[in-house]
């Protein structure tokens, strides 16, 4: 390697910097931020000649990994429990990840400061190594786990199935909209920064419980670049924090960014972390833990909180409410629980609780078996056909949920939904701060302010309402979550590979058709909306129905 | 010496689950469920550069139920094919419509023909670092070499002089088509393949220029009165760079058309002016003038563009001309463009003609070094299914 010391390297390749002389380049995202005062250093201080090198070192050892793990039969000691939701996650990262990429040129357009670019180039590049990295993990998977089906058309089942836009908007949300809402605050201060602690690292940890050391072989390579790119984001942050014009558009999208985050991130991974694993140890963390230790302290205590004296405006209360969905309000097991209900809907399959299950989660979670115990036994009963129905059109004391129209997450606390009647249509939402984020933080104007940079929620936001009427058998068919046999499908609420014990259109095609709740919604006239609602919000804990009134 | 016992550690046990390929039979356990079922492979058989790219920027066309969900202020969302004005087949297809009861499905693969696009270099990450590695260690060892064997006594005071300018103000090219241009389109291709390949292609150019300024560093470190900030006078006031860098600039400006800006790059402005800077002139001259080195730091970036950026630039374009659809609507858009930029080249290139005098030893004339890189143009455009334009007699 060269002589050359890294920082003298770094301070010449500043002398690349580009001031435009005869023409200003097309600038073809927008921001409402701006940056008069702006100026801040690049924290990485990467150049690419030791990044490169570097970066194929670490490739050295994902690969080695990766050979050896095949050759050492990794595989016959996995859990399939785990590696079903692996299909899922698979189907979901690399889509964010090269979404990441690809949100970087938004910010070389808007935040004017060409010492940032070199370190958003490399963020760039970065990203297209996790995206195929992982899809390349998937492979491995498809290639030498039992059950290839959900892993090998996993491109397509994510974009068809009923919790795919829940996903998905951990990508969209980093490449539309106003540059550094999407780019900066959504993507590196609150996806970055706060969230992959979860997923890439809490996550691996609980993979490899499970006899699968692939998963952090990958994903901690992965999170070693993480850490530069949240230097991005917090150089970018103090750039905003410099202009005060700023500072109302930072506290909206602080609020939308954590929030969304926490929606869709703890359902996602909160669900692997406690349903998908069978290590059942007192003392291995749970979900809350880990989201109290990775997230709580390690993020909004000790990062978070000291920007506030920079002017930055905290959301505090959507902190300690997030906590409080977690810790009392049992928000990944009702995700789990949903997750659970519509298998029929998904490509993966997901294994029943057990009684050593049941026995940790009454440990970690006081009070879980009364709210969640009996369901879970009724899933395990209705597992394999035997002339009943699926779970979820079965009478076993469980409400299909609305869905929110911003997180796509259904409203599963259900004292919790609101709703709105927006451009026309009513909707349901899981929750102030997402009914909040349609009718107040997505809009051409915020408080009065114009925004004409922000961002739409657009496309068909409820899965249920492009089946609806339709026969279950057809839907399946029309998602082709259909086995090679053209016949059996894909998921399935157990884990046993008997053909007889697995599910197939046949059965599908005796259920009712499918419903869509917000179709059936907006054809209520005021009144009965009105008492929908009221019901709803009597409903829960674990989809129960409303105690009747008398 | 004592022994104390440890509590037992709390540790996950292994299971013997069985839960490898082969251990059972039941549908989609054979080999032909092992493998991605959701795109049809260029060739007969999947590359793995295709399984681990190929689709993980969904389409509205074929999968994706519901449509993008979040869009710009206009509404615009996901990758609007109208970011470009080149068209392939099936473009004007409508999106499938959705409705209460509509279903989900969407037209079937490849729904378009920006799907058929492959990059001939099969581009992703192990690929990607494993060449960028290879580049830096070898550009670096030749510098190193160099430094030991005391190379750059033997350059002469003219040389010297023109590498610290010349060779310098070329940095700042490779840094803003890299940064402003290939970067900045990779989020605006209609596929995952288009805009891999740009960001890929990205990373040589700003490689590229740091290598430069990095020999530049090295250069004022191991030569008495090298001057090492002489190549931002060059860049900001020499006559003869600021007709390079006008057409630089403007290939930054393009209007919202990420076909033109990669066209314009890749098609025109490197063969007629980077290749004739760094292949027919500095690598010409350089040999002469006692200097080893340069040729194998600008070596490598022409082996960037000559081996890898124009061929998936060709793979990229050409099929466009020979679209089932599109292929007129093509050809006349890009002839437009050629009529557009090559003018601009030739005059840029012209304009930096009097560094061709520089050097002691004398590089090729001007002239013949200008007539091989049209000549070199003339041949990607005959490839490319385009004609040269007449502009390039110029």
């Amino acid at each position: 390697m060269s002589r050359q010391s890294l920082a003298k390297a770094h301070q010449k390749i500043q002398e690349l910097a580009w001031e435009p002389q005869y023409h200003e380049p097309y600038m073809k995202y927008g921001t409402d931020y701006t940056f008069r005062k702006a100026a801040k250093k690049d924290p990485l201080k990467q150049v690419l000649r030791s990044y490169f090198p570097m970066q194929e070192e670490k490739d050295h050892r994902v690969y080695g990994a990766s050979d050896g793990a095949i050759r050492g039969n990794m595989f016959r000691q996995v859990q399939e429990r785990w590696l079903e939701w692996q299909k899922l996650f698979l189907s979901i990262i690399p889509l964010p990840e090269v979404s990441a990429a690809r949100s970087m040129p938004m910010l070389f357009h808007v935040v004017p400061n060409p010492e940032l670019h070199n370190g958003q180039a490399i963020q760039m590049i970065d990203e297209v190594r996790h995206s195929t990295i992982q899809q390349n993990l998937k492979r491995l998977y498809m290639n030498n786990y039992i059950d290839p089906a959900g892993f090998n058309n996993s491109l397509r089942n994510f974009q068809s199935d009923y919790c795919g836009t829940i996903g998905r908007q951990f990508a969209e949300g980093f490449i539309t909209g106003d540059a550094i809402t999407a780019a900066s605050i959504y993507l590196t201060i609150v996806a970055e920064t706060a969230f992959t602690n979860t997923l890439f690292v809490a996550m691996p940890a609980e993979a490899a419980a499970n006899g699968d050391y692939l998963l952090p072989t990958v994903f901690h390579s992965v999170q070693s670049d993480e850490s530069r790119h949240i230097s991005n984001g917090y150089a970018t942050l103090l750039m905003a924090l410099s202009d005060e014009d700023n500072r109302q558009l930072l506290e909206r999208d602080l609020r939308y960014a954590w929030w969304n985050n926490h929606r869709v991130v703890d359902a996602a991974i909160g669900t692997f972390i406690e349903y998908g694993t069978k290590d059942r140890r007192k003392d291995r963390e749970s979900y809350a833990e880990m989201w109290r230790r990775w997230i709580y302290d390690d993020y909004y205590r000790a990062y978070l909180v000291p920007l506030e004296k920079y002017g930055l405006v905290i959301p505090h209360d959507l902190i300690e409410e997030s906590w409080k969905q977690i810790w009392e309000k049992g928000y990944v097991h009702e995700v789990a629980q949903f997750f659970a209900t519509g298998w029929l809907a998904n490509y993966w399959r997901i294994d029943a609780m057990t009684d050593d299950d049941f026995e940790w989660f009454e440990y970690k979670y006081p009070g879980w078996y009364d709210k969640y115990g009996k369901w879970w036994e009724n899933y395990s009963r209705l597992a394999k056909p035997n002339g009943h129905n699926p779970i979820v059109f079965e009478d076993v004391d469980y409400v299909y949920p609305a869905r929110c129209w911003v997180c796509m997450v259904p409203c599963l606390v259900r004292e919790d939904m609101v709703t709105a009647e927006v451009d026309g249509q009513h909707r349901t939402y899981c929750h102030e701060v997402c009914r909040w984020t349609d009718v107040e933080a997505f809009r051409p104007t915020y408080q009065g302010r114009e925004t004409p940079n922000m961002g739409r929620l657009v496309g068909k936001r409820e899965w249920e309402t492009l089946y609806h009427g339709w026969n279950w058998a057809d839907v399946v068919s029309d998602m082709g979550f259909v086995r090679d046999d053209g016949k059996t499908m894909t998921a399935q609420p157990h884990l046993d590979l008997d053909p007889k014990k697995m599910w197939t259109l046949d059965h599908m095609r005796r259920c009712p058709p499918l419903q869509s709740p917000n179709v059936l919604f907006n054809e209520m006239n005021d009144a009965e909306r009105a008492a929908y609602v009221a019901d709803y919000n009597r409903q829960g804990p674990a989809g129960r129905p409303a105690p009747s009134s008398a | 010496m004592t022994t104390t016992e440890r509590p037992e550690r709390s540790v996950p046990k292994p299971v013997f689950t069985d839960a490898e390929a082969g251990a059972r039979e039941f549908p989609d356990s054979g080999a032909s469920a092992r493998r991605y079922n959701y795109y049809k492979p260029a060739k007969r058989k999947q590359t793995h550069y295709e399984d681990v790219t190929v689709d993980v920027q969904p389409d509205p066309r074929h999968y994706l139920s519901q449509g993008w969900i979040y869009g710009f202020a206009d509404g615009s969302a996901g990758y609007p094919l109208t970011w470009t004005k080149l068209k392939a087949w099936g473009v004007d297809r409508p999106d499938p419509e959705r409705f209460p009861g509509s279903g989900g499905k969407g037209y079937e693969w490849p729904a378009h023909g920006w799907h058929e696009f492959r990059d001939p270099n099969e581009e992703w990450e192990l690929t990607f670092y494993r060449y960028n590695a290879n580049v830096v260690r070898q550009v670096n060892q030749n510098i190193e070499n160099a430094r030991n064997s005391k190379a750059f006594e033997q350059w002469t005071p003219n040389w010297i002089q023109f590498v610290e300018r010349n060779v310098g103000a070329w940095m700042h090219i490779e840094h803003i088509l890299g940064l402003y241009v290939f970067a900045a389109c990779n989020r605006s291709g209609p596929t995952n393949m288009h805009n891999t390949a740009m960001a890929v292609n990205s990373m040589h150019k700003i490689r590229f220029a740091q290598d430069l300024a990095l020999y530049n560093l090295t250069l004022t470190e191991e030569i008495d009165g090298f001057d090492g900030t002489a190549h931002l006078d060059a860049w900001n006031n020499d006559p003869e760079w600021q007709g390079v860098r006008k057409v630089c600039e403007a290939i930054t400006a393009v209007d919202d058309d990420w076909g033109e800006s990669i066209f314009a790059a890749n098609v025109v402005f490197e063969p007629l002016l980077g290749e004739l800077f760094r292949s027919q002139l500095v690598m010409q001259a350089a040999a002469g003038n006692g200097d080893f080195v340069t040729p194998t730091v600008m070596g490598a970036a022409e082996f960037d563009f000559a081996q890898r950026d124009l061929r998936w630039t060709q793979a990229c374009f050409g099929p466009l001309t020979q679209d089932k659809e599109f292929a007129q609507h093509n050809k006349d858009l890009m002839q437009g463009w050629l009529r557009n930029w090559v003018p601009q080249a030739i005059e840029a290139a012209r304009t930096l003609q009097p560094i061709w005098s520089l050097p002691d030893a004398k590089p090729p004339r001007f002239e013949d070094s200008l007539d091989r890189a049209k000549s070199r143009f003339a041949g990607i455009l005959t490839d490319l299914g385009l004609e040269a334009p007449k502009e390039l007699n110029q």
